[in-house]
């Protein structure tokens, strides 16, 4: 066979199409460099303050709920870890219960129990169709004007309390000892799931089940406990007491977290409840069918046949809910909950002026928050694959 | 909310072709035939529209006053409604030519957001209002309290500081819009509410029982409101800050909108000088020779101003206190014109 005939390196289409591609990725930068420029040189010229050395500066205002100490004499660099904590709080919370949520109406949707199928489907038909901020607006103000002032609060057992400034806990304060308990803990979910581990191993060699209910709670509830109070109970509770105003002491939710909470979980469990049952709807009826005629229950044919398939078809869009969640997440401005885009995008712009090195920290990091999430997402969906010749 | 984010974003594109800022501000009024006023979201008594859109109020007179004096008609005036997150960004985009919105000239907001306070129209202070039910009497009783502040404001500053430097504790709630932080308040949320006096009496014209409310005796900062335009413009700069200097001129030497025709005829120098019968000044500042007259015939001088949309002639009946002149003992100075 002849040789392929020898082109010259400027007639070569691999080597010309990395060029070009080089070329325009190169004109890209450039321009994205340039627009910098001239932002800068905008901003200078009309002698707005640029550059991200405000970060330094003292920030002068309250927060009222904030996971780290914070003084109004901390710098603005701490108030946007504030923020940013308070919106992965309620991020992360809220993905967790709408998760579970979603799943329980979605389940319940295919129910064959009339009432029930219908009652989730009257849910999702309202929840999703009205616009979130009115929702979260809606569960601000209904939360806010049913519940009574601090000095009426309603309490449960003289220990949590409940009025429109939020609900008040008693605050556990962890004695010396209690890092036995803590490593307790620790070594029991281990050995949790060294056993879950052990069991699956072994039911695929031997086909024998393992009960592992009764042994995972004695070693994630039973051996902490055991240390407990072999250690002598070393747990003190900080009591809320009613002073002048409001609560002194113990753990406080506020209501916009409440809210804002509540809020997010019934709006995006409307959303996943859809998935979830177009996920289950996706697998073939012969599977149900078979299991059936084997003899499994319903419940179980849910769990060991239908679900680990519906799965594939339901962690995509599921990914696209937590995201959605996520960033839905920034209108807890309009009620008042100090979440980063509040905080930091509101209140310390409006303070420093400084709105485009604000805006490109706080757009970075959601799309970090949102990066992250779709890569947990993608790991998982690639793990429950169906892995094909 | 999204807003801000969306805001952002503009502010990006915007700023990215933005010309240098040059001294072009009245040339593109005079062009564009009328005058891009942003003002507050809707305050009784300095910038509230009513049911039909029209708009009223201190901060919105002061802005007829400007287009009186470069139009002859004090209704060539667009309003923008603006809350106090995005008034600066606002006015730093050129999307509107003057903030008239009852904000307060600070160090910081006169430096670093380019920008320039051009005078103080209202000395006013920050105070707080509670419920008559809690039966306090001074604010430095309100250790423990949860506040309702508006945020992004001077107002959720001065809190701090006032109760850091009392040693008191306190929880502050702060909300995007001024009606959502009343509605807190009157909701319960908060045991205090507060801003500016001057807005303290005019949100307590919108709660459902004002008699309920008590605005506190202490005054806990200095809060001189005035009218903000661009840095870099000193021809523009200069027509706003002498507007009001006008008006209040025009009330030290008695000429309101009554007796200004009368006043045209007048024999004193200094009035003659600010009517424009002597003297080129209003030509001096880029305006007509009678841009005095323009302002007081159409809108009125600074004590009528004042009097119809904080004073005895509105709902709010607040007194001159420190905005009277300073020959009544108020500290209301305006230069001379010549």
């Amino acid at each position: 066979m002849p040789a392929a005939p020898r082109v010259a390196w400027y007639n070569n289409p691999k080597l010309r199409g990395t060029a070009y591609q080089l070329a325009i990725l190169a004109a890209l930068l450039w321009f994205g460099y340039l627009f910098a420029l001239n932002a800068k040189a905008n901003l200078e010229a009309q002698k707005i303050a640029s550059g991200f050395g405000f970060l330094d500066h003292t920030a002068g205002f309250g927060i009222n709920q904030t996971l780290i100490d914070y003084h109004e004499a901390d710098t603005y660099g701490r108030v946007f870890l504030v923020g940013l904590l308070n919106t992965l709080l309620v991020s992360g919370l809220g993905i967790l219960f709408a998760t579970i949520l979603g799943f329980v109406i979605g389940i319940a949707r295919l129910s064959p129990n009339w009432l029930v199928a219908r009652l989730a489907g009257g849910y999702v038909e309202l929840i999703r169709n009205l616009p979130l901020l009115f929702q979260i607006l809606f569960w601000y103000l209904a939360v806010l004007s049913t519940l009574p002032g601090p000095r009426q609060s309603l309490s449960l057992f003289g220990q949590i309390f409940l009025s429109n400034r939020g609900v008040v806990l008693p605050r556990p304060v962890p004695g010396e000892n209690f890092l036995y308990v803590a490593c307790a803990f620790a070594l029991g979910a281990l050995g949790a799931f060294a056993l879950a581990f052990w069991a699956r191993r072994r039911q695929a060699c031997t086909g024998q089940p393992f009960a592992l209910l009764w042994p995972s709670a004695a070693l994630i509830v039973g051996l902490p406990l055991a240390i407990f109070f072999l250690a002598g109970a070393p747990l003190a509770l900080d009591q809320p007491r009613l002073q002048g105003f409001n609560f002194v002491g113990g753990l406080r939710l506020i209501p916009e977290f409440a809210a804002l909470l509540i809020a997010l979980v019934t709006y995006t469990a409307a959303f996943i409840a859809e998935i979830v049952r177009a996920g289950i709807l996706a697998v073939p009826r012969g599977q149900t069918e078979a299991a059936a005629a084997l003899g499994l229950r319903r419940g179980r044919i849910l769990r060991f046949i239908v679900l680990p398939q519906a799965l594939r078809v339901i962690i995509p869009p599921l990914t696209n809910q937590y995201l959605n969640l996520t960033k839905n997440s920034s209108l807890a401005v309009a009620i008042g909950y100090p979440d980063l885009v509040a905080v930091f995008a509101g209140t310390t712009l409006n303070q420093t002026g400084q709105a485009i090195e604000i805006i490109a920290i706080t757009m970075a990091v959601y799309l970090a928050i949102s990066l992250a999430t779709s890569l947990l997402m993608n790991w998982y969906n690639a793990r429950i694959r169906l892995v094909e010749r | 909310m999204k807003r801000g984010t969306a805001i952002g974003g503009a502010i990006l594109l915007i700023g990215l072709w933005a010309d240098a800022a040059s001294a072009q501000t009245l040339k593109t009024v005079k062009d564009r035939g009328a005058l891009l006023c942003g003002v507050s979201q809707g305050l009784p008594g300095f910038s509230n529209p009513d049911d039909k859109g029209n708009w009223t109020g201190l901060d919105v007179d002061f802005c007829r006053a400007i287009a009186a004096a470069i139009f002859n008609d004090p209704s060539k005036v667009k309003f923008t409604p603006l809350s106090a997150k995005d008034r600066f960004t606002s006015l730093q985009s050129s999307a509107i030519d003057v903030l008239s919105r009852n904000s307060t000239w600070t160090s910081s907001r006169d430096t670093s957001l380019g920008l320039n306070f051009a005078a103080v129209t209202y000395y006013d202070g920050q105070g707080l209002m509670v419920r008559k039910t809690a039966k306090l009497n001074s604010a430095l009783e309100l250790n423990g309290a949860s506040i309702c502040a508006q945020t992004g404001t001077t107002s959720e500053l001065n809190l701090a500081d006032y109760f850091r430097a009392n040693n008191m504790k306190y929880d502050v709630t702060a909300f995007a819009t001024a009606d959502e932080t009343v509605k807190a308040y009157e909701a319960g949320r908060c045991d205090a509410f507060t801003t500016d006096v001057s807005q303290l009496y005019s949100e307590k014209l919108k709660l459902a029982n004002a008699n309920d409310h008590v605005i506190l005796p202490e005054i806990i900062s200095k809060e001189p409101l005035g009218p903000v335009v661009r840095h870099g413009d000193d021809q523009w700069f200069d027509i706003v800050k002498w507007v009001h200097f006008a008006m209040v001129n025009a009330e030290e030497l008695g000429v309101s909108s009554k007796t200004v025709d009368a006043s045209l005829k007048s024999n004193q120098p200094e009035i003659r000088r600010l009517v424009g019968v002597e003297g080129a000044y209003g030509e001096q500042l880029g305006l007509t020779k009678d841009w005095v007259v323009r302002i007081v015939k159409h809108v009125g001088n600074y004590g009528e101003v004042f009097e119809r949309n904080v004073g005895s002639g509105s709902k709010l009946g607040i007194s001159r206190g420190l905005n009277r002149l300073w020959t009544k003992g108020g500290i209301q100075y305006a230069p001379p014109i010549r």
